[in-house]
């Protein structure tokens, strides 16, 4: 019997087939079609988004009465204005004196009111772009939302992330995944790359890659009060991705020193070198958004690629026995081990909770029950 | 489902009955069944909710659940496309209904014209109907307008209610927030393509303005005025129509939704409007003033019912899973770490809290990881709470003369009408506090988080099924009333705390317990310390508490109060550890207090002491 209660693992692939959707926020022009192949930089969609909005009170800058303001337009709505450019105008005195009142902007009039007294001007509309993140061929295309590309690639998730998209070359700076990730170890030509660490990145580490142009770092973990120095605040909810900062973080396995998970480690070691493109976006429900590193590898033969089919349905199987697990809670936090029964009843654990549980055999060949709740199935 | 439910059914009928409640992150199912002539809960299954990527279908996560209790009871009840009708005694259901607070439940925006009146009252309507408020706009809130534009087209909520002006009042201000609301032009949170719901429950005379500015580009609903006058709050329609509103645009967009919403006949209904009906119950059922909490991983429900006065808040973002580091945010590491009783480093604590952050679905199975859990969920709790009493408060805008009391009080109408000395029941649901391994471990977290006063029934809900019986009441009234009576709501015992403060160790109250066997106990509770008496859940016993000059148990400060109380699962908790609760400043005596206290309920295992010993 096979059971679903369990945490969804992190991918760790060395060849599949990796899709990216890329869509505007709002619609606009795809600039892509079918079947055409595209670099990571190239542009696949364009919109402008509504300018920035001004609110000016024609009403109270003139001294007059809210509902006389549209008589007071020297601009229509919908009308162009520049900077500076008079909107409306108030006279006094059989016309001797003329008080103004100018665009703070240049825009459009969208709207006069004559019940608030109120004009809303709009600045032009702003460009927006999406990039294809990742080089590839076009295999479906949105009309006026964007595309979505595809290239067989390395792909592996973090569990945690700061910084939004980069692309860079992957330079790996450890000898094993339990090295530190030090400051020593970042050099000046290391700018523009993606560096590897093994278990943990110090503040001090972070700092100097920053101050180097170092666009990414990737390691096992990293200590909770650093990151937030880093930052210059703290965290408080899992959505992340936005970040002001000048590189990307992905953590692999958790806060606090952790070695990389060897597939991580070896996967990122066997493309040393290689362009890579990583997102630290993370946003933690049930769902999960994860970090990525996706190393595209255009040289792989069809027969080569793990498809994404087949890992859905390996994710769908659950949990069973022989099903390789990570432990991701003490007391076995990081231990790797094989389920070997998956008893039905509720069983106690030393909290005196009854709780669904899994036996597993750990590597080194120890016996234990966990909460199925705190494992998470190796896609190996 | 297969062979449908009717969309009118006869509730006499009904023999199995199959809840779920779709979590920000876990899916619980309930399993329900008329056995002889009532109705009882009998099993539940629980699995990730699967909203968000890479599943994207709600039913997924509902399936898991749901198989769980298959796997438990032997009860089919899962068909491809759905849940299955009866068949036989030991395949389908009568009835299915679901509440939902994933993908971050309903999230509205709210906006009046004055911040601590119309607007006030729009964010409590729209807390009251379950929602997320994620900013509360008004016309003096200090921003200036193009801010106030910037953050509309940011929050991408998935509804906005719109209040202002009383009838006859105001005008231009509560136009002025459509114009802006129509510059900003924002889009709904899920499905970019649909328009966003806003509802109007402003000034009657402005309802033509209104329409004029918002009905070409937004699904505007317009009801009655939440504040037809400033003595006032008329919160009903407008809550109303954000149910409706909900199903009809935010639910039928959210992934999977579609699904869920053929399986059941019965409207899919936000987790905290149906965990509040059942509150609401409680008070209605005991005529008594409530104080409920839902601790969530996502967010923290308060309600409170008082004096007849409903008022529900949400604090989005403290829960005790993917937002837990959101507490260690505002509440602070040293505040969490005050409760924990044995050494412990703040770094390992912080990644401690931020590794269950990243991965939100685990459990502890440690002790100490329990320890950490409970007192992050103490501080939860507290910031929930005092959160609730900035609303929780009177009307604002009102003229009110001061009574002689008011003033001998110097009671301020800004503060909470909410007096602790009044509340009757203190009742808590939510997984953490649900599935607490020991009852006392939740009680504990409820008084330490909340600090009851004078005479307080405790309650907790069994295995969390709150929401879920909230939904059913909606249709099955005698089942749901049947479930929560008999297998929801835990009777824990009765809190007795004094308010005030006194001198450790010296004599704090003295307690005369007439038990129900007709034997007499005296009990003498020193200040700084707790007592356990043992009295059942069915028990009543007749009490006289004499407290010390300084303490208030009621009946004022040093007057004796006469009461019969309810036994429960713990029994009588007699807390004299004062109001406000101080824990000493010395790390050694404070971790002391802490097991003293835990062991005189005998909160936790013995295991945790000896941890505490090394």
């Amino acid at each position: 019997m096979s059971s679903q209660a369990y945490t969804p693992g992190l991918k760790r692939k060395a060849a599949t087939l990796v899709q990216k959707t890329r869509k505007l926020p709002i619609p606009g022009s795809v600039l892509v079609k079918k079947d055409m192949g595209v670099k990571a930089d190239d542009v696949l969609a364009r919109t402008f988004i509504p300018g920035k909005v001004h609110v000016v009170n024609v009403a109270g800058l003139l001294g007059i009465d809210v509902w006389d303001t549209s008589k007071h337009m020297l601009k229509r709505e919908v009308e162009k204005v520049e900077e500076k450019e008079p909107i409306a105008m108030s006279k006094t005195f059989f016309g001797l004196f003329k008080k103004y009142v100018y665009a703070p902007a240049a825009g459009i009039i969208e709207r006069a009111s004559n019940l608030t007294g109120q004009v809303i001007l709009r600045e032009p509309p702003v460009p927006i772009e999406v990039d294809a993140y990742i080089p590839g061929r076009i295999v479906k295309v949105f009309p006026k939302e964007g595309a979505v590309v595809e290239t067989p690639a390395v792909f592996i998730q973090g569990i945690f992330g700061v910084g939004g998209e980069r692309k860079g070359e992957v330079k790996m700076i450890v000898e094993s995944p339990d090295e530190v990730l030090t400051a020593d170890k970042i050099l000046p030509e290391h700018n523009g790359k993606i560096l590897i660490g093994g278990s943990l990145v110090d503040l001090v580490a972070l700092q100097k890659a920053a101050a180097v142009g170092v666009k990414g770092i990737v390691a096992g973990g990293i200590e909770d009060g650093d990151l937030t120095q880093f930052l210059g605040y703290e965290i408080g909810v899992a959505i992340t991705g936005h970040e002001d900062i000048p590189l990307t973080l992905i953590v692999t396995e958790g806060f606090g020193k952790m070695r990389m998970s060897e597939k991580t480690f070896t996967l990122l070691k066997k493309f040393d070198g290689r362009f890579a493109s990583i997102s630290g976006a993370t946003q933690i429900r049930a769902g999960v958004l994860r970090p990525e590193i996706i190393v595209p590898r255009p040289e792989l033969e069809d027969e080569e690629i793990v498809e994404r089919g087949e890992e859905k349905e390996f994710v769908k199987q659950g949990l069973m026995p022989g099903t390789p697990v990570r432990i991701i809670r003490e007391p076995y936090f990081g231990a790797i081990g094989v389920v070997v029964g998956l008893p039905v009843q509720l069983q106690l654990v030393e909290t005196e909770s009854e709780v669904r549980v899994l036996e597993a055999e750990l590597e080194d060949g120890r016996r234990v029950v966990i909460p199925r709740a705190n494992v998470e199935i190796i896609e190996e | 489902m297969e062979d449908t439910q009717e969309q009118s059914f006869n509730p006499e009928k009904i023999k199995i009955i199959l809840a779920t409640d779709c979590g920000s992150t876990t899916s619980k199912a309930r399993f329900f069944k008329k056995i002889g002539n009532e109705y009882r809960f009998v099993a539940s299954g629980e699995a990730p909710t699967t909203v968000e990527a890479p599943f994207e279908d709600v039913t997924l996560g509902v399936k898991n659940a749901v198989r769980e209790i298959e796997e438990l009871i032997g009860h089919r009840m899962l068909a491809p496309e759905g849940i299955i009708h009866t068949k036989s005694e030991n395949e389908g259901v009568d009835l299915y209904v679901t509440t939902s607070s994933a993908g971050g439940g309903l999230q509205m925006m709210v906006a009046g014209v004055v911040k601590s009146m119309t607007a006030e009252s729009a964010q409590r309507a729209a807390l009251g109907a379950g929602a997320i408020v994620m900013d509360v706009m008004a016309v003096d809130d200090g921003r200036k307008l193009h801010e106030k534009i910037d953050r509309i087209r940011y929050l991408r909520p998935d509804m906005i209610l719109v209040a202002g002006g009383t009838d006859g009042g105001t005008i231009s201000h509560v136009v002025e927030i459509s114009e802006l609301i129509d510059a900003a032009d924002p889009k709904p949170r899920l499905g970019a393509a649909f328009q966003l719901p806003i509802v109007y429950a402003g000034n009657k005379y402005a309802q033509q303005y209104i329409t004029e500015n918002l009905d070409k580009k937004f699904a505007l609903k317009i009801v009655d005025n939440i504040r037809p006058v400033l003595e006032m709050e008329n919160s009903e329609p407008a809550r109303n129509a954000i149910h409706e509103l909900f199903m009809e645009h935010v639910m039928s967009h959210a992934p999977g939704y579609d699904k869920l919403m053929k399986w059941t006949p019965v409207p899919i209904m936000p987790t905290p409007a149906a965990e509040g009906r059942m509150f609401r119950v409680i008070a209605e059922t005991y005529k008594a003033n409530v104080i409920g909490v839902g601790l969530g991983g996502a967010t923290t429900n308060v309600y409170s019912i008082y004096d007849g006065k409903f008022v529900r808040t949400v604090s989005a973002n403290l829960g005790m899973s993917y937002s837990i580091c959101n507490v260690l945010k505002e509440a602070g590491v040293k505040n969490i770490m005050r409760w924990v009783p044995f050494d412990l480093d703040e770094v390992e604590a912080r990644n401690s809290l931020r590794n269950k952050m990243i991965r939100p679905t685990t459990i502890p199975q440690t002790i100490n990881d329990l320890a950490v859990e409970h007192a992050t969920a103490r501080e939860a709790l507290r910031l929930g709470f005092a959160h609730h009493k900035l609303l929780a408060r009177p009307l604002r805008g009102i003229q009110r003369s001061r009574t002689i009391a008011d003033i001998f009080e110097q009671r301020m109408f800004e503060e909470t009408y909410i007096d602790m000395l009044k509340i009757d029941w203190l009742a808590g649901t939510g997984g953490l506090l649900s599935h607490a391994p020991r009852r006392a471990q939740a009680a504990l977290m409820l008084i330490d988080g909340f600090l009851p006063e004078g005479i307080t029934k405790l309650a907790q809900d069994s295995v969390f099924m709150m929401p879920h019986l909230g939904v059913l009441s909606t249709v099955h009234p005698k089942a749901a009333i049947e479930i929560f009576e008999k297998d929801c709501l835990v009777r824990i015992g009765t809190c007795i705390a004094p308010r005030g403060a006194g001198v450790e160790g010296e004599e704090a109250l003295r307690i005369t317990i007439k038990m129900p066997d007709g034997s007499v106990t005296e009990e003498h509770v020193k200040f700084g310390s707790i007592k356990k008496v043992q009295l059942n859940e069915t028990e009543r016993a007749e009490i006289t508490i004499e407290p010390a000059r300084n303490l208030d148990v009621g009946s004022g400060p040093g007057h004796k109060r006469a009461a019969v109380i309810e036994g429960g699962v713990v029994g009588i908790i007699i807390d004299a550890r004062g109001r406000p609760l101080t824990l000493p400043t010395d790390e050694k005596e404070r971790k002391q207090k802490l097991v003293e206290w835990f062991k005189a309920l005998e909160a936790y295992p013995e295991k945790l002491y000896e941890l505490c010993e090394k």
